[in-house]
């Protein structure tokens, strides 16, 4: 048994770990695991999605081997533990990208695939599911199921999105996008608030392939106008051949007692800002690393929340209400006082996501961090909770560790059919706390 | 200088410390590797690997026998007298568990056959053809474990000391000619022989690092490499133990 917790460090219970390394004798690990069990990838998932408090962990990340890559075609099959960030490494000297990928890449092809993962491309590209072609899905009675958009769809639809609780993901294909190097034209702009934000996000969904904004959370709010920030969008570009930056990697040294993150002292938004000042305001040709994945290089910065852990807080709503609802939120997280200091907003485009509980829907999503402060932090959420809800939006449960069962049935929908491909052998922190009886 | 890419032989090459080198080995330049283990379809699945990672490069598995002299032999000689050969890395090996060892004289036998025994006649089959070449870099993965016997895992640590000896001994016969001999000595790696101890929370170093470092001494012919380097003065230290004082220690 081991101690294990996710992103957020919010818990940390032992867990009997089991590693999947050779795909010939997974079959065998599954079906003679000693108790339910769920895959776990990089754990980068925030919450309890990835967790099994006393039961099993499948690690997947010994399963990374590529299978094959089609140069002419950019079609990859690799294992499910494969990381973006060593599939972008390879392919994109061959001139193909990842169409979609989250704010870091260091995640796994399975992980990708059970949250449906979302980037800065949504209102082009769509979700992570929408460029997987294939999966491979072991269940753990030794079934295989091979599924893609155009066969067995409906396993498809199901294990896209489908928190790990389908089966284990072995092996998936994917369809890679053309790029002329590692290179983006991008702009920076401030915006000062959320009128702002919304006009320069609708003028950019046309012509901007990738669009994110970072909002100030303590800055406005008061009453008045909340939602100062900086909106970034990038293009990919053909620049010819340039140096690539020397990426230096640097760790978080310790855990503090209590959370560095205050008003006072160190906090995401400073270290985002730091990176962020290399770019200014303005045009700038920049590396896809630290365009996409800023905190990439800082490792471990997570623990910088202090030993209780922090929470993420991801919502999207619909657009017609999206400008009302961000803004109240913003209201209420700058009234409590506990205000998360960096906050993420983005605008999802106007498509069908291909999993049955994919998170992405059209609207506006809005992800913020929060040391964990116990009840008042809990306080704060169920009051966001109520907007959310009155928005007909919806959580994104790979953020998540303390959403409600009616929040989840709200805000899912089609969660009753779902059911139907889960996997007995599988079950997961998340899974008893939204789903199982 | 010939721009012929450069022919490297990895016995046992399913093991997934030789993996990540063989990774390494081929980024930015093809190479030629020859596979050598005992399952074909896990060396199939490190060759397509590495097919993808590096087209240009040729992977040519090879399933063969670990412990019979003359299959080593065959194998051996059919792979030298297909070219001169680079680099030749030996790395296979089992980590059976002490108390097993301990309880049956089999898995005491087969322990030291396939991390002693094995490792050994394989090195010295290509020992003979390097030396006719005067040109090649042989590295063997030892271990800590074989710098001095622990209750812990005492039988494995044996086996790991003879290919230690072994190393030391074929160092001193190819001292001044073109022939290197590097013996590597990984302290516990995440990799699936210690799937086990991660699951226990032992501190494990990443496979990715240690075979950077593995790389890198192969370039050096280093004689002596650690992985990570901080194991060179642990194993410094309780090499230096007294008895009384180390016969103490539950390691
Ligand atoms: C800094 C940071 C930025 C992020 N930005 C974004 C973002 O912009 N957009 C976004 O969508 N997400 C984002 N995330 C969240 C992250 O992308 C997801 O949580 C992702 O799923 C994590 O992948 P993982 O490999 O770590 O999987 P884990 O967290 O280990 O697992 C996640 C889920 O996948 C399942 N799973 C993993 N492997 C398999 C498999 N082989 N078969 C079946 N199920 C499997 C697990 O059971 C679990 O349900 C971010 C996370 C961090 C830390
Ligand atoms: N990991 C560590 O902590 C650590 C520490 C010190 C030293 N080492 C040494 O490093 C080397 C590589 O180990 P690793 O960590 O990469 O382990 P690994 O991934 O478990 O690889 C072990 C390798 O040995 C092969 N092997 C095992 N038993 C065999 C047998 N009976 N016949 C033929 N081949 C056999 C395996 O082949 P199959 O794939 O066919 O099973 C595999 O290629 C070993 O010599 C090990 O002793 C490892």
């Amino acid at each position: 048994m081991r101690t294990i917790s996710s992103w957020g460090r919010l818990s940390a219970f032992p867990h009997q770990l089991i590693a999947l390394n050779d795909p010939a004798r997974i079959a065998s690990l599954l079906r003679d695991s000693p108790k339910p069990g769920i895959a776990y990838g990089m754990g980068r998932s925030y919450g309890d999605v990835c967790l099994n408090p006393e039961g099993v962990l499948w690690l997947t990340t010994g399963l990374d081997h590529f299978i094959a890559f089609d140069e002419s075609t950019g079609r990859l099959t690799c294992e499910a533990g494969v990381l973006l960030r060593d599939i972008q490494r390879l392919t994109i000297p061959h001139g193909w990208i990842l169409p979609v990928t989250p704010g870091t890449q260091l995640v796994t092809v399975g992980g990708a695939i059970a949250n449906d993962v979302h980037g800065k491309s949504h209102h082009v590209s769509g979700s992570f599911g929408d460029h997987i072609e294939r999966i491979r899905l072991m269940r753990t009675d030794g079934e295989i199921i091979e599924c893609g958009p155009h066969s067995r769809p409906d396993w498809f639809a199901a294990t896209v999105g489908g928190l790990g609780l389908t089966g284990v993901i072995v092996e998936a294909e994917i369809q890679l996008r053309r790029v002329a190097g590692p290179w983006l034209d991008t702009e920076t702009l401030p915006f000062a608030d959320l009128d702002e934000f919304f006009r320069l996000t609708d003028d950019s969904e046309t012509a901007w392939e990738h669009t994110v904004a970072w909002i100030d959370c303590i800055s406005g709010g008061m009453g008045g106008k909340a939602g100062r920030g900086i909106f970034m969008r990038g293009n990919h570009a053909d620049v010819g051949q340039r140096p690539e930056p020397k990426a230096r990697q640097r760790t978080m040294p310790f855990t503090p007692p209590l959370s560095l993150v205050n008003r006072l002292s160190l906090r995401p938004f400073n270290i985002t800002y730091y990176n962020l000042k290399k770019w200014r305001a303005g045009r700038a040709i920049l590396h896809y690393e630290p365009f996409f994945y800023p905190l990439d290089n800082l490792q471990e910065w997570n623990r910088m929340y202090g030993s209780r852990g922090f929470f993420q807080y991801q919502s999207v709503v619909p657009r017609e209400v999206g400008q009302d609802a961000t803004q109240a939120m913003l209201r209420e997280i700058a009234r409590s006082g506990d205000g998360s200091f960096l906050a993420v907003l983005k605008t999802f485009g106007n498509r069908q996501p291909p999993g049955m509980l994919s998170f992405p829907q059209p609207g506006v999503t809005l992800a913020l961090d929060f040391p964990n402060h116990g009840d008042k932090t809990h306080r704060l959420f169920a009051r966001l909770d109520a907007i959310v809800r009155a928005a007909k939006g919806r959580l994104y449960p790979a953020k998540d560790a303390r959403m409600s069962r009616a929040l989840f049935a709200a805000g899912y929908p089609r969660l009753p059919e779902f059911l139907n491909y889960r996997d007995a052998g599988i079950s997961s922190e998340l899974s008893r706390r939204l789903i199982e009886n | 200088m010939s721009e012929q890419p450069r022919k490297i032989v990895i016995v046992g090459a399913t093991s997934a410390i030789a993996e990540h080198c063989a990774r390494l080995w081929v980024q930015g330049k093809p190479a030629e590797l020859i596979l050598i283990g005992r399952d074909t379809s896990r060396l199939e699945r490190v060759a397509a690997d590495l097919k993808v990672r590096s087209p240009q490069s040729v992977c040519n598995p090879l399933r063969a026998n670990f412990l019979d002299p003359d299959a080593i032999q065959t194998t051996v000689d059919g792979i030298a007298a297909a070219g001169k050969i680079d680099i030749v890395l030996i790395a296979h090996g089992a980590l059976t568990e002490q108390e097993d060892c301990q309880n049956k004289l089999r898995t005491c036998r087969e322990t030291l056959d396939i991390n002693g025994i094995s490792p050994v006649l394989y090195a010295e089959a290509f020992a003979r053809h390097l030396a006719a070449t005067s040109h090649g870099t042989l590295a063997l993965i030892g271990s800590v474990a074989g710098d001095r016997g622990r209750k812990s895992n005492y039988v494995y640590g044996a086996a790991k000391g003879m290919v230690t000896r072994y190393a030391q001994g074929l160092q001193h016969r190819f001292a001044g000619t073109g022939v290197k001999v590097v013996l590597i000595k990984p302290g516990p790696t995440d990799t699936p022989m210690t799937a086990h101890l991660k699951g226990q929370g032992a501190k494990l170093a990443s496979v990715e690092d240690v075979a950077r470092q593995i790389v890198l001494a192969i370039e050096q012919g280093k004689s002596i490499t650690y992985v990570p380097g901080k194991w060179r003065l642990i194993m410094w230290v309780i090499r230096h133990l007294p008895d009384f004082i180390f016969n103490k220690l539950d390691i």
